[in-house]
């Protein structure tokens, strides 16, 4: 196990005095390597936390460049960031935060060809990205590769997140079958949403990654949580493994990966 | 009959309703962006007509959220 310094018994101290953490715990978390798809909204808050947190292999997948239009909620972005690339950018911030950290950048899109070959390398993904295909083909991936990761989604003042572990709980198909027809998905510009919302998911994955690594409580698995902050009302819906899945399911008929056409959010990528 | 629709209990004045009815009487406009959970099952979006709700039925509809930037 690792020996920590006293500087990083102190850095972590309050990770460390958590009964459930503890330095072992700790320790687990600076031998993880977990890769984040999308550094925006979700990916922000999510890549500064685990940073803090001494997650010790940090990957980021996002081929775009910051635009002012992102600073709302994207919080790892500067202003100064304008045009520079988003995984650049949130790199910067997170060795800021955390130096004794590795941080990988992967400048690429997401497709059925490379998709195996970046999570292969993680633990853990972190999916944060804004467009179905994305999502479909991140599940996909990790289902046959057997990489647990955490969904998440949001929309004007609501989000939702799940926690898959591939092969013992539901999975994103097992809920939502095949992406929406490309023209009933509202464009991310037509839709918005409220900056603190992308913080409120983003940490929510960002804590299900802390527990998957360190064992602590109860995955948010084989459930759907869901909120609505015009209310502010929190929903967990169970959820259970459908066994005519077409991924994980008892014959399932999705044996590849596949490429859909870009919905409404056209040209967004990871 | 009463249905839990998302977890809320709801009262009909039948003994049992289409997906396809709960869903346009629970003003879903863009079913296409909705999955539903019947009872711990995903229905199958082609079978929302002769699939019956009744009485006791847990609902819930599940919204797709393509967000994340
Ligand atoms: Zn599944």
């Amino acid at each position: 196990m690792i020996d920590f310094s006293e500087e990083q018994l102190q850095r972590y101290s309050r990770h460390i005095l958590l009964a459930d953490v503890g330095v072992e715990g700790q320790a687990r978390l600076a031998e993880a390597r977990v890769l984040v798809v999308g550094a925006g909204g979700l990916g922000a808050p999510v890549c500064l936390y685990l940073a803090a947190a001494g997650v010790g292999t940090i990957g980021i997948v996002d081929a775009d460049c910051v635009e002012i239009s992102n600073l709302q909620r994207q919080i790892c972005h500067f202003t100064h960031n304008i045009g520079d690339a988003k995984a650049d950018s949130a790199r910067e911030k997170m060795l800021a935060i955390n130096p004794e950290i590795t941080v990988n950048v992967h400048y690429e899109y997401l497709r059925a060809d490379n998709v195996l070959g970046i999570i292969g390398g993680y633990d853990f993904v972190v999916e944060g990205t804004d467009n179905f295909p994305a999502k479909f083909l991140v599940n996909d991936a990790c289902i046959m590769a057997k990489v647990p990761f955490c969904h998440g989604g949001i929309l004007r003042f609501r989000g939702q997140a799940m926690t898959v572990i591939p092969g013992e709980s539901a999975c994103y198909r097992c809920v939502f079958r095949e992406p929406p027809p490309p023209d009933a998905v509202p464009s991310c510009s037509e839709a918005g949403v409220l900056g603190a919302i992308a913080g409120m998911l983003g940490s929510i994955q960002a804590a299900e990654t802390l527990k998957f690594i360190t064992g602590a409580g109860r995955l948010l698995t084989d459930a759907l949580l869901t909120f609505d902050a015009k209310d502010m009302e929190f929903r967990k819906i169970p959820l259970s493994c459908q066994e005519d899945c077409p991924v994980c399911g008892e014959a399932p008929e999705i044996d590849s990966l596949i490429d859909y056409e870009q919905g409404g959010c056209a040209l967004a990528g990871a | 009959m009463e249905v839990t629709v998302n977890g809320e209990k709801k009262r009909y004045d039948c003994r049992a309703m289409p997906v396809d009815a709960l869903l346009a009487d629970n003003r879903v406009e863009a079913p296409e962006m909705v999955s539903v959970q019947l009872n711990g099952r995903i229905i199958d979006r082609q079978r929302y007509r002769d699939t019956l709700v009744v009485d006791r039925d847990e609902v819930e509809f599940l919204y797709f959220m393509g967000g994340g930037r």
